[in-house]
């Protein structure tokens, strides 16, 4: 029997900080296996529920679950099946790129962990560069190793934000098929904070739009195109962020 | 689609030394990181060493009582650099801007503090020992001589400095590096209480009750019946591990808290100033 369950499950998630409310009773279902974008200017609340999601911050009410595990409180049960990569995350600088695999792979708890660490390094380009520190690698070098760091324990659920940032365009081109192909062969879910809408379009069977805490839309890119009667997700992006949207709906609800 | 990993289990051994390994990494690939673990403790040494000379020549108590400066000093540093240790394997991961890698891994919070629980010792033998030689070598002091009261002494300073290693981690942890000061300024507050360099009867009558309240007190106390009168106080050591106890509890309860206040703010997101 297909398991059913979905890999992650939000539930009128709400966070409020000090400084004023981040996510707004949002909710939304990812089935296991999909990939799915989160987009949002700045200050729309992508960061806060990726956090949420790994179990980084605490809901204020509502729920989070990533396969089924209650992440406010039962996050140890499924952190080793999921793993996440951000170029804004550091590893330590100091340590070679072998040596933090190894760190890693031993902290996810890696079978053949030298065995996992060779293919990696082959399929992403690391093999030359895995007894240099991992401070002196470039930005797009760093990015690789953080992608290597995230795929290690072959996670069911992986959370990227801006997986391509600071990437030149043949690389970030090679990473997309790379994380298209894992995903495809491990039946891994996916889900994507990024601002290339190129890369969304490519990558995405679903888009969720957030802004100012709240889900503004929820479809796949080619419903979300006709809908907004555009082109690209880009010009999507903007009505959203713009509020060009909500104009119209407002002219359309005065016709 | 099953989990390709191994199961987790409630505290793995494998993740400790994981950290272990990464801090051991760390400490090898820089020698001014290896440098500052002797470098202090052999200056202080020293210079207590060569005044404990100077008050033994004069004074005719100082002279029956030889060693109790350099004692002090070694303990003291037990004391100090324990907590010194775990504080900084812990800062390393904060100013790596590493935090977040690790609290979304599954180390677990208790295996995180037994990794720095065994760096401290790692850290403390490479500064210490050096030091306890130069002792032997320049003031004809034995620290080893000891025997099972250094072992009293040290389980003792250790747990006290864990503690507090503890305490000031969750500190930082939960109010960012602005807290960063504490792990290197408050053992120093222990300093005049703890009662290092002089008898607990030297402090007026109710700051004797607060020395009392703390378990290095005892250790040094202890030190000291034993360099003078040759006493070996098990009665001291006992109420220490006492303290201790409630301590090391204390310390990890207020960690945990600590820490779920630490993603109730989303403090761990930012991890910086």
């Amino acid at each position: 029997m297909a398991n059913t369950e979905p890999a992650i499950a939000a539930e009128n998630l709400v966070k409020v900080y000090k400084a004023g409310m981040a996510v707004d009773g949002i909710s939304f279902s990812l089935p296991q296996g999909s990939i799915t974008a989160l987009l949002g200017g700045n200050g729309a609340g992508k960061t806060t529920t990726i956090a949420m999601i790994m179990g980084l911050v605490m809901p204020t009410s509502g729920r989070i679950a990533v396969l089924g595990a209650d992440m406010a409180r039962d996050r140890h049960r499924v952190l080793h099946r999921m793993n996440f990569e951000s170029p804004y995350v550091d590893m330590p600088m100091r340590l070679t790129v072998r040596q933090n695999l190894k760190v890693f792979g031993l902290l996810y708890g890696v079978p053949d962990l030298s065995g996992r660490m060779r293919e990696l390094a082959e399929q992403l380009d690391l093999v030359d560069l895995l007894d240099r520190p991992t401070g002196k690698l470039s930005a797009g070098q760093k990015t690789r190793v953080s992608l290597a760091k995230s795929l290690l324990n072959r996670p069911e659920v992986l959370l990227l934000d801006e997986p391509t940032a600071s990437l030149d365009p043949d690389t970030a081109d090679w990473v997309r098929g790379h994380l298209e192909t894992y995903r495809k062969q491990r039946g891994a879910t996916v889900l994507l904070a990024s601002h290339n809408m190129m890369e969304v379009e490519r990558l995405c069977e679903r888009v969720i739009m957030m802004k100012r805490g709240v889900i503004v839309d929820d479809d796949n890119p080619e419903r979300l195109l006709a809908r907004y009667g555009r082109e690209t997700l880009e010009d999507v992006f903007l009505d959203i962020a713009r509020g060009r949207r909500e104009a119209s709906d407002m002219r359309e609800a005065a016709q | 689609m099953s989990p390709d990993v191994s199961p987790p289990i409630a505290f793995s051994p494998q993740r400790i030394a994981a950290m272990v390994l990464r801090y051991w990494y760390l400490l090898r690939s820089s020698w001014p990181r290896l440098l500052e673990l002797i470098y202090w403790p052999a200056v202080q040494m020293l210079m207590w060493g060569f005044l404990q000379l100077y008050v033994d020549q004069n004074a005719s108590f100082f002279a029956k009582a030889g060693g109790t400066f350099i004692g002090a000093v070694l303990l003291w540093d037990i004391l100090f650099r324990g907590q010194l240790g775990f504080s900084i394997s812990f800062l390393e991961e904060m100013w790596a801007r590493n935090m977040g890698n690790l609290m979304m891994s599954p180390l677990r919070p208790g295996e995180f503090v037994a990794a720095l629980m065994i760096m401290s010792l790692v850290r403390l033998a490479i500064g210490m020992v050096p030091v306890t030689v130069l002792a032997m070598i320049f003031f004809g002091f034995n620290l080893y001589g000891l025997g099972f009261a250094l072992v009293a002494f040290f389980a003792n300073l250790i747990l006290t400095s864990w503690a507090v290693g503890i305490l000031v981690s969750g500190i930082v942890l939960r109010n960012g590096m602005g807290a960063e000061s504490m792990a290197w300024t408050i053992m120093f507050l222990l300093l005049p209480l703890t009662c290092v360099y002089y008898p607990v009867s030297i402090l007026p009558d109710w700051l004797q009750v607060l020395a009392w309240a703390l378990p290095p007190t005892y250790v040094f106390e202890g030190m000291r019946a034993l360099l003078i009168e040759q006493v070996f106080r098990s009665d001291l050591m006992l109420a220490a591990l006492g303290l201790n106890a409630i301590y090391m509890a204390a310390a990890t309860g207020a960690f945990l808290k600590l820490l779920e206040s630490a993603r109730r703010q989303g403090s761990l997101l930012q991890a910086g100033e």
